[in-house]
Protein backbone atom coordinates (compact mmCIF):
# COMPACT_ATOMS: atom_id res chain seq x y z
CA UNK A 1 0.00 0.00 0.00
CA UNK A 2 2.80 2.36 1.15
CA UNK A 3 4.92 1.34 -2.35
CA UNK A 4 1.39 1.75 -4.13
CA UNK A 5 1.11 5.65 -2.26
CA UNK A 6 4.93 6.52 -2.90
CA UNK A 7 4.59 5.14 -6.36
CA UNK A 8 2.86 8.77 -7.20
CA UNK A 9 5.28 10.87 -5.40
CA UNK A 10 7.36 12.69 -7.59
CA UNK A 11 10.31 12.63 -4.64
CA UNK A 12 12.33 15.54 -6.48
CA UNK A 13 9.66 17.90 -6.76
CA UNK A 14 7.72 16.97 -3.42
CA UNK A 15 10.36 16.62 -1.05
CA UNK A 16 13.28 18.95 -2.02
CA UNK A 17 12.85 22.27 -1.54
CA UNK A 18 13.28 24.52 -4.92
CA UNK A 19 14.78 28.45 -4.16
CA UNK A 20 13.05 30.88 -4.15
CA UNK A 21 13.64 34.56 -4.62
CA UNK A 22 12.23 37.39 -2.23
CA UNK A 23 11.32 39.74 -4.30
CA UNK A 24 8.80 41.57 -2.79
CA UNK A 25 7.80 42.42 0.86
CA UNK A 26 4.56 44.34 2.26
CA UNK A 27 3.79 44.51 6.00
CA UNK A 28 -0.11 43.86 6.02
CA UNK A 29 -0.44 44.28 9.90
CA UNK A 30 1.50 44.36 12.71
CA UNK A 31 2.47 40.52 12.56
CA UNK A 32 1.78 39.53 9.18
CA UNK A 33 3.92 40.07 6.03
CA UNK A 34 3.33 39.08 2.52
CA UNK A 35 6.10 37.75 0.85
CA UNK A 36 6.23 38.20 -3.22
CA UNK A 37 7.61 34.86 -4.16
CA UNK A 38 9.71 33.97 -7.99
CA UNK A 39 11.22 30.97 -8.37
CA UNK A 40 15.31 30.92 -8.70
CA UNK A 41 15.15 28.48 -11.73
CA UNK A 42 12.23 28.29 -14.04
CA UNK A 43 8.69 29.48 -13.33
CA UNK A 44 6.57 28.94 -10.62
CA UNK A 45 4.25 25.78 -10.50
CA UNK A 46 0.69 26.01 -11.57
CA UNK A 47 -1.84 25.41 -8.21
CA UNK A 48 -5.00 25.84 -7.41
CA UNK A 49 -7.13 28.33 -5.07
CA UNK A 50 -6.53 27.03 -1.44
CA UNK A 51 -3.79 24.72 -2.10
CA UNK A 52 -0.66 25.46 0.10
CA UNK A 53 3.03 25.17 -0.09
CA UNK A 54 6.13 24.10 2.44
CA UNK A 55 7.70 26.78 2.92
CA UNK A 56 11.36 26.83 4.06
CA UNK A 57 13.17 29.43 6.45
CA UNK A 58 17.00 28.15 6.04
CA UNK A 59 18.45 27.31 9.29
CA UNK A 60 15.29 27.31 11.12
CA UNK A 61 12.32 25.07 9.44
CA UNK A 62 9.56 24.57 7.40
CA UNK A 63 5.96 25.36 7.68
CA UNK A 64 2.69 25.21 5.15
CA UNK A 65 1.37 28.28 4.11
CA UNK A 66 -1.23 28.71 1.59
CA UNK A 67 -1.16 31.04 -1.71
CA UNK A 68 -2.65 34.49 -0.84
CA UNK A 69 -2.34 35.29 -4.85
CA UNK A 70 -4.48 33.91 -7.68
CA UNK A 71 -3.14 31.30 -9.78
CA UNK A 72 -2.15 32.27 -13.17
CA UNK A 73 -2.09 35.68 -12.18
CA UNK A 74 0.49 37.86 -13.68
CA UNK A 75 3.48 38.57 -10.88
CA UNK A 76 5.35 36.74 -8.84
CA UNK A 77 3.43 34.29 -6.10
CA UNK A 78 2.05 35.34 -2.46
CA UNK A 79 2.47 34.01 0.73
CA UNK A 80 0.72 35.82 3.57
CA UNK A 81 2.62 34.77 6.79
CA UNK A 82 1.58 35.55 10.44
CA UNK A 83 4.44 35.67 12.65
CA UNK A 84 3.91 33.25 15.35
CA UNK A 85 6.91 31.53 15.98
CA UNK A 86 10.85 30.88 15.09
CA UNK A 87 10.14 29.40 11.71
CA UNK A 88 7.17 32.39 10.35
CA UNK A 89 9.29 35.04 12.31
CA UNK A 90 12.37 34.14 10.22
CA UNK A 91 10.10 34.11 6.57
CA UNK A 92 8.75 37.16 7.75
CA UNK A 93 11.45 39.17 8.75
CA UNK A 94 12.82 37.71 4.98
CA UNK A 95 14.20 40.91 3.40
CA UNK A 96 14.04 41.33 -0.17
CA UNK A 97 16.58 39.43 -2.14
CA UNK A 98 16.74 36.63 0.40
CA UNK A 99 16.27 33.35 -0.52
CA UNK A 100 13.87 31.06 1.21
CA UNK A 101 12.44 27.28 0.31
CA UNK A 102 9.12 25.97 -1.17
CA UNK A 103 7.96 22.32 -1.97
CA UNK A 104 4.49 22.34 -3.24
CA UNK A 105 1.93 22.96 -4.07
CA UNK A 106 0.14 20.40 -1.77
CA UNK A 107 -3.41 19.44 -0.72
CA UNK A 108 -7.09 19.80 -2.17
CA UNK A 109 -8.58 23.53 -3.27
CA UNK A 110 -11.65 25.34 -2.79
CA UNK A 111 -13.03 23.89 -6.06
CA UNK A 112 -14.41 27.38 -7.19
CA UNK A 113 -13.72 26.59 -10.35
CA UNK A 114 -16.28 24.02 -10.21
CA UNK A 115 -19.30 26.76 -9.14
CA UNK A 116 -22.50 27.09 -11.10
CA UNK A 117 -23.13 30.10 -12.72
CA UNK A 118 -25.73 31.62 -11.15
CA UNK A 119 -24.87 30.72 -7.51
CA UNK A 120 -23.85 33.11 -4.67
CA UNK A 121 -20.25 32.04 -3.02
CA UNK A 122 -19.75 33.55 0.65
CA UNK A 123 -16.52 33.82 1.88
CA UNK A 124 -15.80 33.96 5.22
CA UNK A 125 -12.93 34.61 7.16
CA UNK A 126 -11.44 35.55 10.63
CA UNK A 127 -7.99 37.10 11.13
CA UNK A 128 -5.07 35.52 8.59
CA UNK A 129 -7.68 33.46 7.32
CA UNK A 130 -8.69 35.39 4.78
CA UNK A 131 -5.14 34.75 3.01
CA UNK A 132 -5.82 31.53 1.86
CA UNK A 133 -9.16 33.00 0.13
CA UNK A 134 -7.93 36.10 -1.16
CA UNK A 135 -7.09 34.91 -4.49
CA UNK A 136 -10.42 33.11 -4.52
CA UNK A 137 -11.95 35.61 -4.08
CA UNK A 138 -10.46 38.35 -6.71
CA UNK A 139 -11.50 35.68 -9.55
CA UNK A 140 -14.82 35.25 -7.73
CA UNK A 141 -14.86 38.94 -7.94
CA UNK A 142 -13.94 38.82 -11.80
CA UNK A 143 -16.56 36.07 -12.48
CA UNK A 144 -19.09 38.59 -10.32
CA UNK A 145 -18.54 41.39 -12.82
CA UNK A 146 -18.99 39.07 -15.85
CA UNK A 147 -22.65 38.31 -14.33
CA UNK A 148 -21.98 34.58 -13.60
CA UNK A 149 -22.93 34.94 -9.88
CA UNK A 150 -22.17 37.19 -6.66
CA UNK A 151 -19.87 37.08 -3.85
CA UNK A 152 -20.21 38.24 -0.16
CA UNK A 153 -16.83 38.60 1.61
CA UNK A 154 -17.23 38.14 5.42
CA UNK A 155 -14.24 38.86 7.56
CA UNK A 156 -13.48 39.07 11.26
CA UNK A 157 -10.86 40.69 12.33
CA UNK A 158 -9.48 40.72 16.34
CA UNK A 159 -9.19 44.93 16.15
CA UNK A 160 -9.43 47.16 13.31
CA UNK A 161 -5.23 47.53 12.81
CA UNK A 162 -5.06 44.03 12.57
CA UNK A 163 -7.65 44.02 9.56
CA UNK A 164 -5.93 42.09 6.35
CA UNK A 165 -6.07 43.32 2.68
CA UNK A 166 -7.78 46.37 3.53
CA UNK A 167 -7.35 48.34 0.56
CA UNK A 168 -8.05 45.27 -1.09
CA UNK A 169 -11.44 45.32 0.82
CA UNK A 170 -12.59 48.32 -0.41
CA UNK A 171 -11.49 47.62 -3.81
CA UNK A 172 -13.80 44.69 -4.05
CA UNK A 173 -16.51 46.68 -2.40
CA UNK A 174 -16.19 49.85 -4.72
CA UNK A 175 -16.45 46.36 -7.41
CA UNK A 176 -19.85 46.01 -6.56
CA UNK A 177 -19.10 43.23 -4.05
CA UNK A 178 -21.28 42.98 -0.78
CA UNK A 179 -17.84 43.37 1.82
CA UNK A 180 -18.74 43.16 5.45
CA UNK A 181 -15.96 43.15 8.28
CA UNK A 182 -16.40 42.91 12.23
CA UNK A 183 -13.56 43.16 14.55
CA UNK A 184 -13.78 41.93 18.41
CA UNK A 185 -12.53 45.31 19.86
CA UNK A 186 -13.20 48.19 18.37
CA UNK A 187 -11.21 51.06 18.50
CA UNK A 188 -11.46 55.08 18.88
CA UNK A 189 -12.35 56.18 15.52
CA UNK A 190 -13.97 52.79 14.24
CA UNK A 191 -17.55 53.18 13.08
CA UNK A 192 -17.51 49.54 11.65
CA UNK A 193 -19.51 46.36 12.88
CA UNK A 194 -17.92 45.08 16.44
CA UNK A 195 -18.99 41.84 17.16
CA UNK A 196 -18.09 38.09 16.28
CA UNK A 197 -17.74 37.57 12.25
CA UNK A 198 -21.41 35.57 11.82
CA UNK A 199 -23.01 38.72 13.34
CA UNK A 200 -22.31 39.66 9.90
CA UNK A 201 -24.73 37.52 8.26
CA UNK A 202 -28.16 38.70 8.40
CA UNK A 203 -27.08 41.79 6.54
CA UNK A 204 -25.70 39.46 3.76
CA UNK A 205 -28.48 39.33 1.18
CA UNK A 206 -27.26 35.94 -0.42
CA UNK A 207 -29.06 33.63 -1.52
CA UNK A 208 -28.82 30.62 0.59
CA UNK A 209 -30.13 28.19 -2.07
CA UNK A 210 -27.33 26.65 -4.26
CA UNK A 211 -25.22 28.93 -2.19
CA UNK A 212 -21.21 27.77 -2.02
CA UNK A 213 -19.61 28.80 1.28
CA UNK A 214 -16.10 28.87 1.83
CA UNK A 215 -14.98 29.30 5.59
CA UNK A 216 -10.95 30.13 6.84
CA UNK A 217 -9.89 30.98 10.20
CA UNK A 218 -9.71 29.43 13.68
CA UNK A 219 -11.47 26.35 13.73
CA UNK A 220 -13.66 27.65 16.15
CA UNK A 221 -14.88 29.92 14.20
CA UNK A 222 -15.71 27.67 11.52
CA UNK A 223 -17.13 25.84 13.69
CA UNK A 224 -19.44 28.05 14.39
CA UNK A 225 -19.45 29.99 11.25
CA UNK A 226 -20.42 26.48 9.22
CA UNK A 227 -23.48 25.87 12.08
CA UNK A 228 -24.92 29.53 11.13
CA UNK A 229 -24.29 29.38 7.41
CA UNK A 230 -26.50 25.96 7.36
CA UNK A 231 -29.14 28.03 9.53
CA UNK A 232 -29.47 30.57 7.17
CA UNK A 233 -30.24 27.72 4.51
CA UNK A 234 -26.92 26.40 3.03
CA UNK A 235 -26.48 23.48 2.37
CA UNK A 236 -23.99 22.09 4.66
CA UNK A 237 -22.09 20.09 1.62
CA UNK A 238 -21.63 22.88 0.06
CA UNK A 239 -20.01 24.39 3.02
CA UNK A 240 -16.16 24.19 2.52
CA UNK A 241 -13.79 24.91 5.48
CA UNK A 242 -9.86 24.94 5.27
CA UNK A 243 -8.29 22.93 8.02
CA UNK A 244 -4.77 23.59 9.87
CA UNK A 245 -2.65 20.89 11.12
CA UNK A 246 1.01 19.69 11.80
CA UNK A 247 1.93 19.48 8.25
CA UNK A 248 5.47 18.12 7.57
CA UNK A 249 6.09 15.55 4.36
CA UNK A 250 2.80 17.57 2.29
CA UNK A 251 2.25 14.50 0.90
CA UNK A 252 0.56 12.07 3.08
CA UNK A 253 3.20 9.69 3.81
CA UNK A 254 4.30 11.31 7.50
CA UNK A 255 1.06 10.61 9.04
CA UNK A 256 1.88 14.19 11.27
CA UNK A 257 -1.36 16.48 9.98
CA UNK A 258 -3.70 13.39 10.30
CA UNK A 259 -7.14 14.27 11.44
CA UNK A 260 -9.85 10.91 11.82
CA UNK A 261 -9.87 9.16 8.70
CA UNK A 262 -8.23 12.40 7.05
CA UNK A 263 -4.22 13.31 6.27
CA UNK A 264 -5.00 16.89 6.16
CA UNK A 265 -1.99 17.72 3.71
CA UNK A 266 -3.42 15.12 1.65
CA UNK A 267 -6.97 14.88 1.73
CA UNK A 268 -7.20 18.54 2.76
CA UNK A 269 -6.42 21.26 3.32
CA UNK A 270 -10.32 22.17 2.16
CA UNK A 271 -12.89 20.07 2.92
CA UNK A 272 -16.55 19.55 3.38
CA UNK A 273 -18.38 20.79 6.28
CA UNK A 274 -21.37 19.00 6.34
CA UNK A 275 -21.11 15.11 6.95
CA UNK A 276 -17.00 15.50 7.78
CA UNK A 277 -15.34 18.97 9.17
CA UNK A 278 -18.54 19.63 11.13
CA UNK A 279 -18.12 16.01 13.05
CA UNK A 280 -14.11 16.49 13.32
CA UNK A 281 -15.05 19.87 15.31
CA UNK A 282 -17.27 17.88 17.91
CA UNK A 283 -14.23 14.76 18.80
CA UNK A 284 -12.77 15.70 21.89
CA UNK A 285 -9.64 13.48 21.83
CA UNK A 286 -7.57 14.89 18.96
CA UNK B 1 -49.31 54.81 15.86
CA UNK B 2 -50.11 54.77 11.45
CA UNK B 3 -50.17 52.24 9.29
CA UNK B 4 -46.47 52.07 8.46
CA UNK B 5 -45.20 52.05 11.84
CA UNK B 6 -47.57 49.07 12.48
CA UNK B 7 -45.97 47.84 8.53
CA UNK B 8 -42.64 48.37 10.32
CA UNK B 9 -43.28 46.32 13.52
CA UNK B 10 -44.81 43.20 12.23
CA UNK B 11 -42.69 43.34 9.23
CA UNK B 12 -39.74 43.17 12.34
CA UNK B 13 -37.49 39.66 13.08
CA UNK B 14 -37.83 40.77 16.88
CA UNK B 15 -41.79 39.93 16.29
CA UNK B 16 -41.73 37.48 13.63
CA UNK B 17 -44.17 34.75 14.56
CA UNK B 18 -46.04 36.58 17.37
CA UNK B 19 -49.53 36.51 17.10
CA UNK B 20 -51.46 40.23 15.58
CA UNK B 21 -53.17 40.91 19.37
CA UNK B 22 -48.78 40.78 20.56
CA UNK B 23 -48.07 43.38 17.47
CA UNK B 24 -50.65 45.90 18.44
CA UNK B 25 -49.75 45.68 22.41
CA UNK B 26 -46.48 46.82 21.43
CA UNK B 27 -47.50 49.34 18.60
CA UNK B 28 -49.91 51.11 20.86
CA UNK B 29 -46.76 51.87 23.08
CA UNK B 30 -44.84 52.71 20.07
CA UNK B 31 -43.75 55.75 17.44
CA UNK B 32 -41.23 56.09 14.85
CA UNK B 33 -38.03 57.77 15.30
CA UNK B 34 -35.10 58.71 13.07
CA UNK B 35 -31.42 59.28 14.65
CA UNK B 36 -28.72 61.35 12.63
CA UNK B 37 -24.62 59.99 12.80
CA UNK B 38 -23.69 60.28 16.27
CA UNK B 39 -26.80 61.04 18.32
CA UNK B 40 -27.06 59.08 21.43
CA UNK B 41 -30.42 57.14 21.69
CA UNK B 42 -29.58 56.54 25.46
CA UNK B 43 -26.97 57.04 27.88
CA UNK B 44 -25.66 54.96 30.65
CA UNK B 45 -27.67 55.08 33.97
CA UNK B 46 -30.71 56.51 32.21
CA UNK B 47 -34.12 54.65 33.58
CA UNK B 48 -34.60 52.23 30.71
CA UNK B 49 -38.22 53.20 29.60
CA UNK B 50 -37.66 52.52 25.88
CA UNK B 51 -36.60 49.56 23.71
CA UNK B 52 -35.55 50.48 20.32
CA UNK B 53 -36.66 48.26 17.09
CA UNK B 54 -33.98 48.92 14.84
CA UNK B 55 -35.21 48.48 11.46
CA UNK B 56 -32.79 50.85 9.58
CA UNK B 57 -28.86 51.51 10.08
CA UNK B 58 -26.18 50.31 12.98
CA UNK B 59 -26.45 51.54 16.24
CA UNK B 60 -23.12 50.78 18.86
CA UNK B 61 -23.17 50.00 22.10
CA UNK B 62 -20.65 52.15 23.84
CA UNK B 63 -19.55 52.59 27.05
CA UNK B 64 -16.95 55.70 28.20
CA UNK B 65 -13.42 55.00 29.77
CA UNK B 66 -11.78 57.94 31.51
CA UNK B 67 -8.84 59.04 29.01
CA UNK B 68 -10.10 56.85 26.49
CA UNK B 69 -13.27 58.01 25.34
CA UNK B 70 -16.39 56.12 23.93
CA UNK B 71 -14.76 52.03 23.76
CA UNK B 72 -17.40 50.40 21.19
CA UNK B 73 -18.24 47.14 22.59
CA UNK B 74 -20.97 45.69 20.12
CA UNK B 75 -23.03 46.90 16.84
CA UNK B 76 -26.43 46.17 16.83
CA UNK B 77 -28.43 46.61 12.88
CA UNK B 78 -31.53 46.48 11.38
CA UNK B 79 -34.23 43.69 12.92
CA UNK B 80 -32.25 43.87 16.16
CA UNK B 81 -33.58 45.28 19.67
CA UNK B 82 -31.06 48.16 21.22
CA UNK B 83 -32.33 48.16 25.04
CA UNK B 84 -32.62 45.63 26.76
CA UNK B 85 -32.41 46.72 30.39
CA UNK B 86 -35.82 47.77 30.79
CA UNK B 87 -36.20 43.64 31.04
CA UNK B 88 -34.91 43.59 34.59
CA UNK B 89 -34.21 45.46 37.11
CA UNK B 90 -32.28 48.26 38.41
CA UNK B 91 -34.33 49.10 34.85
CA UNK B 92 -31.49 51.40 33.72
CA UNK B 93 -29.05 51.00 30.56
CA UNK B 94 -25.62 49.61 31.42
CA UNK B 95 -24.38 51.16 28.64
CA UNK B 96 -24.33 54.02 25.61
CA UNK B 97 -26.45 53.81 22.08
CA UNK B 98 -25.38 55.74 19.65
CA UNK B 99 -25.73 55.79 16.12
CA UNK B 100 -23.48 55.25 13.84
CA UNK B 101 -25.01 56.01 10.79
CA UNK B 102 -28.35 57.52 9.48
CA UNK B 103 -30.87 55.17 12.35
CA UNK B 104 -34.62 54.22 11.95
CA UNK B 105 -35.94 52.62 14.51
CA UNK B 106 -39.69 51.92 16.01
CA UNK B 107 -39.21 52.98 19.61
CA UNK B 108 -41.16 50.88 22.38
CA UNK B 109 -42.37 52.87 25.90
CA UNK B 110 -41.30 49.51 27.85
CA UNK B 111 -42.36 51.01 31.17
CA UNK B 112 -46.27 51.05 30.06
CA UNK B 113 -45.50 47.68 27.78
CA UNK B 114 -44.02 45.88 31.35
CA UNK B 115 -47.22 47.01 32.85
CA UNK B 116 -49.26 45.47 29.84
CA UNK B 117 -47.56 42.23 29.94
CA UNK B 118 -47.68 41.74 33.29
CA UNK B 119 -51.29 42.16 33.32
CA UNK B 120 -51.27 39.57 30.17
CA UNK B 121 -49.46 37.01 31.23
CA UNK B 122 -49.29 34.90 27.61
CA UNK B 123 -48.26 37.64 26.06
CA UNK B 124 -45.67 38.05 28.39
CA UNK B 125 -43.88 34.34 28.08
CA UNK B 126 -43.95 35.28 24.57
CA UNK B 127 -41.59 38.18 25.01
CA UNK B 128 -39.73 36.80 27.62
CA UNK B 129 -38.77 33.78 25.58
CA UNK B 130 -37.92 36.23 22.72
CA UNK B 131 -35.92 38.44 25.04
CA UNK B 132 -34.33 35.47 26.36
CA UNK B 133 -32.93 34.14 23.01
CA UNK B 134 -31.62 37.56 22.28
CA UNK B 135 -29.78 37.71 25.03
CA UNK B 136 -28.49 34.39 25.00
CA UNK B 137 -27.21 34.78 21.36
CA UNK B 138 -25.38 38.15 22.39
CA UNK B 139 -24.02 35.76 25.73
CA UNK B 140 -22.61 33.14 22.88
CA UNK B 141 -21.27 35.95 20.78
CA UNK B 142 -19.45 37.59 23.65
CA UNK B 143 -18.55 34.28 24.97
CA UNK B 144 -16.52 33.84 22.02
CA UNK B 145 -15.02 37.11 21.72
CA UNK B 146 -13.99 36.08 24.93
CA UNK B 147 -11.94 33.29 23.47
CA UNK B 148 -9.97 36.11 21.45
CA UNK B 149 -9.68 33.45 18.29
CA UNK B 150 -7.55 35.81 16.17
CA UNK B 151 -5.32 36.25 18.85
CA UNK B 152 -1.76 34.44 18.37
CA UNK B 153 -2.42 30.69 18.62
CA UNK B 154 -3.39 31.12 14.94
CA UNK B 155 -0.33 30.06 13.21
CA UNK B 156 -0.87 29.54 9.53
Amino acid sequence: MLAETVSHVDPTGSLVPAPYVVVGRREEAADVVTLSLEPVQGSSPTFRHGQFNMVTSFGRGEIAVSMSSAPGAPGPMEHSIRRVGAVSAGLCAAPVGSLVGIRGPFGSSWGTDEVEDGADVVVMAGGIGLAPLRGAVRDLVARQQCGRGRVFVLAGSRSPDQILFHEELQAWERAGVHVGVSVDVGAPGWVGVVGVVTALLPGAPFEASGALALLCGPEIMMRFGGRALVDRGVDARRVRVSLERNMQCGIGLCGHCQLGPLLVCRDGPVVRYGGLADELFMERNR
Amino acid sequence: MNEAARSLLSGHAFLAGFPPEAVELVADQAELVSFRPGALLFREGSPADVAYLVTTGHVAIEIHAPSRGPLVIETIGAGHVVGLSWAAPPFRYQFDARAIDHVEAVAVDTASLRVALAENPVLGFLFLDRLTAVMLERLQATRIRLLDLYGATDAR
